[in-house]
């Protein structure tokens, strides 16, 4: 098979649903209205833990306009199947929305109120009087008491021993608060029954494993009978990665009133009827020689969790075990459980919370030690995977820091801390590492040929944002031998072939391969009914040397002989072609991670306990990069987010009773315009084709890793004042 | 939001007319709208006067300014008479909010506006503000952002508006028509009020009263005004603190001085002490110092919010001496 000519990928393209997006075209999930639809509200619990005694929905329910309001006494039961395989905390029993009394967190819903317009929803659901046998909540990760899940634990070599004999010892303590997503969307579902067949155009990012079969398993209804459809999502970083309650009771509205239903979180119950990132301690000692080599560490992790779910960071353990070449490592991961809903993945699940503790600790040893920290670093670099020996199959790491150190004119600072001022402000930069490891998913793409020459590329994935309709557009253009205008990708169907989550930095490299694969296949179908048609110009070359560009098929060294797309099929009296592309991943011995150092100046005006973010840059080793364009956006949004945990985002919790306090974006922080200031990324060049047939890493979660303790490392090299508690406030720096 | 009636007058007698019959009146919405939703506020009739001709900016005939009740946000601000007058009220607009907010909102609602207290907001939570005798939440609750000045135990809530901290600076007076019609002025110090024991009675108007204008008195030329606005991030963010400092030097001595804080008092917070330190002195980075050491006189800080303390002499020894000048 002669390689394609790429003239798609990784030329700067604009996003092909731009046009759509902003000028309101996109049909996000509350902007379909199924004939008859009605509106649900759902009514929040009012207390932290504890029971419901009694609930009158009378008022409620005579207002006109409203339909019907379920609570947990007239709900049906509803079969709630284990749904193993999706994202459900294994080893929890999931929330069952009004199949009993019982209040687990503040916020819970309590009931629904359905009518026919969304005022008069809104207006039951204030009228519905719950009373409630109140319990005081545990929400406190930092109460000692709290009570926590088996632990998850690693170790090599003797980390204590090793901790004990080294020159140098430190041993710190950083906390970083809980964070909610915030998308700009909000969750919300649009439900229509007809008969035992469910419909929903819902806000996801797992369209048949996430929504599909969640649904499915709650009602107990063969999976076949689910349909979930999600054109379009305003974003995610995470929260669409579960079916959450809100959902199946717009499904159950719709099924109790017969009518199809929309239920629209409102801001405020997103931060309670969604996931988020856990807040977390994280207790790190570390051990080494005085020239810098770690010989130890020893982590000690705590994050939040729900009483009901265990929910664990996943990636909350990797880095520390493959980020440094330190032979004594030892890890303790605990979940606590408090009477708060269940946490969920956020962008950089993990390893940003792991990477904001190691890089702060590896910044103050390098203090400690008078060593750069890029040296210092340099000095940990492992050769192979440290934790089981196996080649990277790309690292350059070094070089990520090498260019990253030329282009922010590291050597130009000033090692001391507290030594640089401007006006009111002292200046400060810091470095610090990302890494997130490259996840693959088997997946499914089909993808046709028309008769006109244009293909249509179906899988079930997402585009949350990063742009995945132009990215796998692009990747079927080229392989496809068409321009970009004449393919079509659709995806968010349940009826479209199988594709994994649309999370962890996955689904280039997943979707991707499969939509690759089907495009293959399809262009060497062609090739091949070309060069056994006799009546074709191209009978009997070569099929290994064909090659299609612009829709018409052709061997190199004699352009002139070919035929395009149109002329084959038509003469074959062929309505098209249809391949179904498949993606299923090669295990090897390689540990295949994304890297990025970023680079961060900071403006402190410590009097007044203010932290501008002056510039950042971060240089990321992430594979091939398909879609440069998109690349950069997913860049700086991956800073604007790791800006945000590092300054502003904190989700409050008044632990008297589990309310959250600042559940609205006017109190809970997110960075502005204002605070963006300049912002650059760049991306080494180069393929990893040890990671998938496409050669890409994953870059969704690489680029908000490493942002907060390189901001926090700044900050320290501004002030001389090191402050281990995310976000970093006024009330820190005073 | 619970169901409403909306009527819209054309005359300050209609709009009278409907206020006293109980009518809320509803100009640009901002923070009226936003309450409702939370059904915090739960009016019957809302009467919309944005329609009545209270929209002018006009120098008064002693050389103060006179800005209608209706003026939008945006407009005062970009108004060339309040910028080159009293560049203070222009830049604690234009750090308020956002341009959108700015855009709709008046003046005559801003000081109207409502405080940002998360308990207040939140109609599950105890609040005297909202439901008097119901308890306050903040008091023990988190309290990062509430007031240190002029609390009671029944509320700690602080005034979100940064215009009304300028106002207060230069002793601005608030024009209203009582429901027979009769105008009378208000002092800004006296027109929004200290919760006491009774945090829900926020402003010294009556029920159906119509607020026509906010009048800036005249004062000595030169005066040389500025804000500053302190939170933790850039823009669309509810001051930790904030300073409306107004100077006028002469001969090289202070003759007079205006200053104000916001985001740290139950009302905006006239700094007296802080002026009276600074009459008939000389500028300097000591009397900058010395003079905001009085900022914080009598406060009394709750848990999450100590560091206001010092932030709020910090944030005043910073704006004098960005008015003032360093020497």
């Amino acid at each position: 098979m002669s390689p394609q000519p790429q003239a798609s990928v990784g030329a700067p393209l604009s996003r092909v649903d731009g046009r759509l997006k902003v000028t309101g075209g996109a049909d996000y999930a509350a902007d379909h209205h199924p004939e008859g639809v009605v509106h649900a509200v759902i009514v929040d619990s009012g207390i932290g833990r504890g029971r419901i005694s009694g609930i009158d929905t009378g008022a409620a329910e005579a207002q006109p306009g409203v339909i019907r309001v379920i609570t947990h006494r007239n709900a049906p039961t509803l079969p709630y199947r284990d749904n193993a395989g999706s994202n459900n905390p294994a080893g929890g029993r999931r929330l069952r929305v009004f199949q009993d009394d019982q209040i687990l967190f503040h916020g819970q819903p309590v009931a629904v109120a359905v009518a026919t317009t969304l005022e008069a929803a809104q207006h039951a659901a204030s009228l519905v009087k719950v009373v409630y046998d109140a319990q005081p909540p545990s929400t406190d990760l930092s109460d000692p008491d709290v009570p926590t899940n088996t632990p998850t634990t690693y170790a090599r070599g003797d980390a204590q021993a090793a901790l004990d004999s080294a020159a140098v010892r430190m041993e710190m303590t950083y906390r970083l608060a809980r964070n909610h997503h915030n998308p700009m969307e909000p969750h919300a579902t649009v439900a229509r029954w007809d008969g035992d067949r469910l419909t929903v155009w819902d806000k996801t990012q797992w369209v048949i494993g996430g929504t599909q079969t969640e649904l499915a398993a709650v009602f107990g209804i063969p999976l076949e009978s689910v349909r979930v459809i999600s054109p379009f999502v305003g974003g995610a970083f995470g929260s669409g990665l579960r079916t959450w309650p809100h959902t199946t009771i717009a499904a159950l509205a719709a099924r109790e009133t017969r009518r199809p239903v929309k239920l629209v979180l409102s801001r405020r119950q997103q931060y309670f009827g969604t996931g988020f990132r856990p807040a977390c301690e994280y207790q790190l000692s570390l051990g080494s020689d005085r020239s810098g080599r770690v010989s130890a560490m020893v982590h000690d992790m705590r994050t939040e969790t729900s009483t009901y779910e265990p929910f664990g960071e996943r990636g909350i353990l990797p880095l520390g075990q493959v980020l440094y070449d330190t032979p004594n490592v030892s890890q303790t991961y605990r979940t606590a459980r408090l009477d708060v809903n269940t946490p969920v993945a956020m962008r950089g699940p993990g390893f940003a919370t792991a990477a904001y503790a190691i890089e702060s600790a590896m910044d103050e040893l390098s203090y400690e030690l008078g060593i750069d920290p890029i040296e210092l670093r340099v000095r940990n670099e492992p050769e192979a995977d440290p934790s089981n020996g196996n080649a990277f199959s790309t690292r350059r790491l070094r070089e990520c820091y090498t260019t990253g150190a030329r282009e922010f004119g590291w050597d130009r600072r000033d090692p001391k801390p507290r030594a640089t001022r401007d006006g009111d402000w002292l200046i400060g930069t810091g470095v610090a590492t990302g890494v997130y490891h490259t996840l693959r998913n088997p997946a499914q793409a089909r993808v046709r040929l028309d008769a006109d020459g244009s293909a249509l590329v179906e899988s079930a994935t997402s585009d949350m944002g990063p742009g995945t309709y132009t990215s796998m557009t692009q990747v079927a253009a080229d392989a496809l031998g068409l321009p970009m205008r004449r393919v079509t990708f659709r995806l968010g169907d349940s009826l479209m072939p199988n594709a994994p989550l649309h999370g962890g930095s996955l689904t280039m490299a997943s979707v991707g391969s499969a939509v690759l694969n089907g495009a293959d296949q399809l262009r060497q179908q062609a090739i091949r009914l070309a060069v056994e048609d006799e009546r074709s110009p191209l009978y009997g070359a070569d099929a290994g040397t064909v090659v299609v560009r612009n829709g018409r098929l052709h061997v190199p060294d004699n352009p002139s002989r070919g035929e395009t797309y149109q002329q084959l099929l038509a003469r074959n009296d062929r309505a098209g072609l249809e391949v179904l592309g498949t993606y299923t991943p090669v295990q090897n011995r390689f540990t295949i991670e994304a890297y990025a150092a970023v680079f961060a100046e900071v403006a402190v005006d410590a009097r007044l306990g203010l932290v501008r973010v002056r510039r950042m840059l971060g240089v990321y080793d992430a594979g091939r990069i398909i879609s440069p364009k998109l690349a950069e956006s997913q860049a700086i949004g991956g800073m604007v987010g790791g800006i945000g945990q590092a300054l502003l985002e904190h989700t409050v919790t008044d632990h008297r009773d589990g309310r959250i306090v600042n559940a609205n974006l006017a109190d809970y922080l997110v960075p502005v315009n204002a605070d963006i200031i300049d912002l650059k990324a760049i991306y080494l060049q180069g393929e990893d084709m040890d990671a998938d047939p496409l050669g890409v890493k994953g870059l969704g979660e690489v680029v908000l890793v490493g942002v907060a303790p390189a901001i926090a490392n700044a900050v320290f090299h501004a002030t001389g004042h090191r402050v281990r508690e995310l976000p970093i406030t006024a009330d820190a720096l005073l | 939001m619970h169901p409403f009636s909306y009527t819209k007058v054309s005359t300050t007698r209609e709009a009278l007319n409907a206020g006293r019959s109980g009518g809320r009146y509803i100009a640009g919405g901002t923070t009226l709208v936003d309450l409702m939703r939370e059904t915090v506020e739960r009016p019957d009739t809302l009467v919309d006067i944005s329609g009545l001709p209270l929209r002018g900016i006009t120098v008064t005939g002693r050389g103060g300014l006179r800005i209608g009740a209706l003026v939008r946000m945006a407009e005062a601000a970009a108004d060339s008479k309040v910028r080159t007058t009293f560049p203070v009220i222009s830049q604690a607009l234009e750090l308020s909010a956002s341009a959108q907010l700015r855009n709709m909102a008046t003046i005559g609602g801003n000081i109207m506006q409502r405080t940002r207290c998360a308990y207040f907001r939140d109609v599950t939570a105890a609040c005297n503000k909202r439901e008097p005798g119901s308890g306050c939440a903040a008091l023990k609750g988190v309290n990062r952002t509430h007031a240190i000045l002029g609390t009671s135990g029944d509320c700690v809530a602080t005034h979100p508006s940064d215009a009304a901290v300028a106002f207060a600076a230069l002793e601005a007076r608030v024009h209203v028509l009582g429901s027979d019609g009769r105008e009378r002025s208000i002092g800004f110090a006296d027109f929004l009020l200290r919760p006491g024991s009774t945090p829900h009675r926020e402003q010294a108007i009556h029920r159906g009263e119509l607020i026509t204008a906010v009048e800036i008195p005249v004062h000595p030329r030169p005066l040389v005004s500025g804000y500053l606005k302190v939170r933790d991030r850039q823009s669309y963010e509810f001051a930790l603190t904030s300073a409306a400092v107004a100077l006028h030097v002469r001969g090289g001595v202070i003759r007079e001085a205006r200053v104000a804080a916001g985001g740290v008092g139950t009302v905006p917070w006239k700094l007296s002490a802080v002026e009276r330190h600074l009459i008939g002195e000389r500028p300097s980075e000591a009397l900058w110092t010395a003079a905001a050491a009085r900022a914080a006189d009598g406060a009394r800080p709750l848990e999450h919010n100590r560091f206001k303390v010092d932030l709020l002499k910090r944030t005043v020894e910073r704006q004098l001496r960005i008015v003032g000048g360093s020497r």
